[in-house]
């Protein structure tokens, strides 16, 4: 170990707030990359859900109808 | 190999594929980096000028090399696309992208800190800096005129032909320092001299530079499946793909 102490450490000689800003906005931009693939995923999944529940609900209605018709 | 290489023009198989990449970037990634970011941060030494504040080397050299690394990818799969009408490359340079773009920020920003404290100042127009500042510019044209064109053919050879113009910044940047009198420091690590860089200060940087590449090697297979998924939207594997887990478990 370099440092004497973790307040030494986190002091970094000096240049602590350098050293930890670019070390914490580096990892929190990597890890941002990861959060928004997540969600794009999510999305994605959601619009074909969606997309697939109205092709359900056409059909039955279109089902529905010709029964009707079939009916008179 | 043309054999070998042939169902990965298929979006299908590209998808599978990366989806057993994945995890083989991801896990050694987190590891490598987790040691070489203690190690860089807590246990290399002071450097005998800068002090603590060279630690900052650890990220910003990762970060620019991988900036300039994944620009040579995306023009390699530019020219792959545009000569073999491959759209799966298309595809590819889309999602390398944002993570180049990520990656030259990270640089430019880490330098500006670091510069702050060693140069006193945040930003000078000095070669090297203006260069890599280009190469951030030219990553966020890729990404617009990406999302430019409806029709993602166009697209991907409208980006194709932009990022294989775009090489030439690429050894500008790397020799700028050279070229020209930089503030900027000249290369730590280079392949034909020994390192300028003491052993136990240069083995954390190798862990986070080969850990960088694992990471952006992760996020680029993340986002290749998520644009191929895109894309495919409508094809029947795509779509029981998507519905089959909805919980989100992958």
């Amino acid at each position: 170990m370099h440092f004497d102490s973790f307040a030494a450490f986190i002091d970094m000689g000096g240049y602590g707030f350098y050293v930890w800003t670019s070390f914490i906005v580096t990892f929190v931009g990597i890890y941002t990359l990861f959060i928004e693939q997540k969600w794009r995923k999510k999305q994605l999944k959601l619009a074909v859900v969606k997309e697939n529940d109205r092709i359900q609900r056409i059909k039955k209605a279109k089902e529905k109808a010709s029964q009707a018709n079939s009916d008179k | 190999m043309w054999k070998w290489l042939h169902p990965y023009a298929k979006t299908e198989e590209t998808y599978v594929l990366c989806g057993r990449l994945y995890p083989w970037f991801l896990w050694p990634a987190i590891a490598l980096l987790a040691v070489g970011t203690v190690w860089g941060l807590a246990f290399a030494p002071a450097d005998y000028q800068q002090g603590d504040s060279f630690r900052i080397i650890y990220i910003h050299v990762p970060g620019a090399m991988l900036s300039m690394g994944l620009y040579a990818g995306m023009a390699i799969l530019g020219f792959i696309g545009l000569v073999w009408q491959i759209r799966t490359c298309y595809m590819g340079i889309a999602a390398i992208a944002p993570v180049g773009a990520m990656m030259t920020f990270i640089a430019l920003f880490t330098g500006a800190v670091w510069g702050k404290p060693m140069w006193g100042t945040w930003w000078v127009w000095d070669a090297r800096l203006t260069s890599e500042l280009i190469l951030l510019f030219l990553y966020l044209g890729v990404i617009a005129l990406y999302g430019a064109f409806d029709d993602k053919i166009q697209a991907g050879k409208a980006v194709a032909v932009m990022s294989l113009v775009g090489v030439i910044n690429l050894p500008i940047i790397h020799y700028s320092v050279y070229w020209w009198n930089t503030l900027h420091q000249g290369a730590t690590i280079s392949k034909f001299d020994n390192p300028s860089i003491s052993s136990d200060m240069l083995w954390p940087l190798l862990l986070n530079i080969l850990g960088f590449g694992l990471v952006a090697g992760a996020l680029a297979c993340r986002r290749l499946q998520n644009e191929i998924l895109t894309r495919e939207m409508r094809r029947p594997w795509a779509q029981t793909l998507l519905l089959s887990n909805e919980t989100g478990a992958k």
